[in-house]
């Protein structure tokens, strides 16, 4: 399965609506109309209604929800995670691109195929196996206890589901860009006599950034909005190890309707910014990114 | 390996250095932080003893929740399909007003934390809500004749098995679009205009040139909306009002398995469903490899 599991890209090219290919302008009508229908109800209303919602009680009530103590520490908690996860997950993924698109090896595919896992594994269950590793009654819960460690509901713990849901992001976006590039840029700087250090960081890595760039992207969207994971390594302890998504769930459930929606209006805003940097990139760099979709 | 007398070499040479290096953090890190986790799952699961393990897995509430999820992600992936494949279209072959923020847009759902798509949509469809209230009145109730079947809509949507069906194709929609999309605009028109030429009708040219050209991707693109959909969780919570048996999905199953330190439960419920959602992609891949055989390698 080489189909990108992550959005693709749309690439113009000139549209052909004339003659044999063309449908009738009622039909084309109709069909427009029933996309844009559908969008409205399934994407475009959820998100107005964070917005709306948030903006229910009045911008006093909606400054007081994002600025209380609790709020402020899931908020740092939250960028704190994805300050350790994406990082991480950036140096796996240029690493796992590294070996796979420029060496030829037995077992490579099953390596891919290993790499996308988490994407077809329920969050919860990516939350649940380190409860099972390290949680209280976990194989390794005595241990952990005995030396006085925490990584279930605690920060460690937060990060390891986070790290596990991101894993496939970066890699997958540099892995098809790589090979499409192929190694010669590298063997002709080596041949010059650069070291393998500067080979990579002033030939291969200039020539990926976009796509790089485009897998942080992600990734970090993901890491910082990652609810079911975390929901289960938290123990949602207010102030200590609520992330902003669990922080949403627990005042949405005390009926606080309008400070969970303020606190979801910044991560919405999140997704917005996430959105136009993508939709940038891919008007910009569309043919890099969309080449190595192609492979 | 290019003639049958080399010797056996797991990798072929290079001059690029780092092959180690590389290769040892990926298979580090994918080791520590999936493969050995996963591992200890299914070690839980199966040292809770066969006598255990059969009776969580029957369980009419294990098996309503997973009945749940499966149904409930099949469903939303037809539904992503058919109007997938409609915005994918329209995005392609037509020009109006909006469009590349319309493009755009799609990809909302994978950008947006679920947890807030989850109780926005719990908001829009509950009762008294945008969409909700104008639902109400449509309740209908259709009972089949000479059975005790019958069939209808109460007029809810949050809060019922309905409501988790929204969710999951707010989440399920970008894969197919973004699946159909790029084989659309490679699509060549001179087929088209040859069966055109030929006299088939535009309908005819759609359903019997087109479409089996698209097919496979169509179908990549449901299985990934569909493997999403069966795990998913955020999104779906707010919206499902988890009723045990009727509206309760297989992961909060889990979680609550979990609450109540039935880690063997728990990792029972885990186990079964990666094993069905991994046959049903195996599955979904090997009808899809067909299609791709027959009707070309699109």
């Amino acid at each position: 399965m080489s189909d990108a599991a992550l959005p693709s890209v749309s690439t113009t090219q000139p549209r052909n609506t004339s003659r044999a290919r063309g449908e009738s302008p009622v039909v084309q009508i109709v069909l427009i109309a029933i996309s844009l229908a559908f969008l409205l109800l399934f994407l475009l209303l959820p998100l107005v209604t964070v917005f709306v919602e948030a903006a229910a009680k009045g911008w006093e009530a909606y400054r007081a929800a994002i600025t209380e103590p609790d709020a402020l520490a899931a908020i740092r908690l939250t960028l704190l995670v994805a300050a350790i996860a994406v990082p991480f997950n950036v140096v796996v993924g240029i690493a796992a691109a590294w070996a796979i698109a420029k060496f030829e090896f037995r077992g490579k595919d099953l390596l891919i195929s290993l790499i996308d896992l988490p994407f077809s594994v329920s969050p919860v269950i990516s939350g649940l196996v380190f409860v099972l590793l390290f949680g209280a009654q976990g194989y390794f819960g005595p241990w952990l206890q005995a030396n006085d460690l925490k990584i279930v509901f605690a920060l460690p713990g937060l990060i390891l589901a986070t790290v596990f849901v991101t894993f496939p992001f970066v890699a997958r976006e540099l892995i098809p860009h790589m090979q499409s590039l192929g190694s010669a840029d590298e063997e002709a700087a080596l041949t010059l006599g650069a070291s393998p250090w500067r080979v990579f960081f002033c030939v291969t890595l200039p020539n990926v950034k976009w796509s790089l760039f485009y897998g942080v992207l992600l990734c970090n969207a993901r890491a910082m909005g990652e609810f079911g994971a975390v929901a289960v390594v938290s123990g949602k302890i207010r102030g200590l190890t609520n992330t902003m998504p669990l922080h949403i769930e627990i005042l949405y459930n005390e009926y606080m309707g309008a400070a969970a929606f303020a606190v979801a209006s910044l991560l919405a805003g999140l997704a917005l910014v996430t959105l136009v940097f993508k939709t940038l990139l891919e008007w910009h760099y569309g043919d890099v990114i969309a080449a190595s979709r192609r492979h | 390996m290019t003639a049958a007398t080399t010797t056996f070499r797991w990798r072929e040479p290079s001059i690029l250095p780092g092959f180690g290096l590389a290769l040892g953090i990926t298979v580090t890190a994918l080791s520590l932080i999936v493969l050995i986790p996963l591992a200890a799952l299914f070690l839980k699961a199966a040292s809770a003893g066969p006598a255990d393990i059969w009776a969580v897995a029957t369980s009419p509430r294990t098996l309503a929740a997973l009945k749940l999820s499966f149904t409930a992600a099949l469903f939303a992936a037809l539904v992503n399909a058919v109007f997938g494949l409609i915005l994918a279209w329209v995005l392609v072959r037509y020009e109006f007003p909006g469009r590349r923020l319309i493009d755009a847009a799609v990809d909302l759902p994978f950008a947006l934390p679920t947890a807030v798509a989850g109780i926005s949509l719990a908001a829009i469809y509950a009762p008294n809500g945008w969409v909700g209230s104008l639902l109400a009145p449509l309740a209908f109730k259709i009972a089949i004749p000479f059975t005790d079947l019958s069939f209808g809509f109460d007029g809810k949507v949050a809060y019922t098995p309905l409501g988790v069906m929204v969710a999951l194709i707010f989440i399920g929609l970008p894969f197919v679009v973004r699946t159909v999309q790029p084989v659309l605009e490679e699509l060549q028109s001179d087929v088209e205009e040859a069966a055109a030429l030929l006299g088939a009708s535009r309908s005819r040219t759609i359903f019997r040139v087109v479409l089996p050209q698209i097919l496979p991707a169509l179908m990549t693109g449901s299985i990934l909306a569909f493997a999403r959909a069966v795990g998913e969780y955020g999104s779906v919570i707010f919206i499902a009002g988890n009723v045990p048996m009727v509206s309760e999905i297989a992961p909060l199953l889990i979680v609550i398995r979990l609450e109540q330190f039935d880690y063997a439960g728990a990792a029972v419920v885990a186990t079964m469903m990666l094993l069905i959602s991994f046959t049903l992609i195996l599955g979904g891949n090997l009808i899809q490899a067909r299609a791709r055989r027959r009707f070309g390698d699109v």
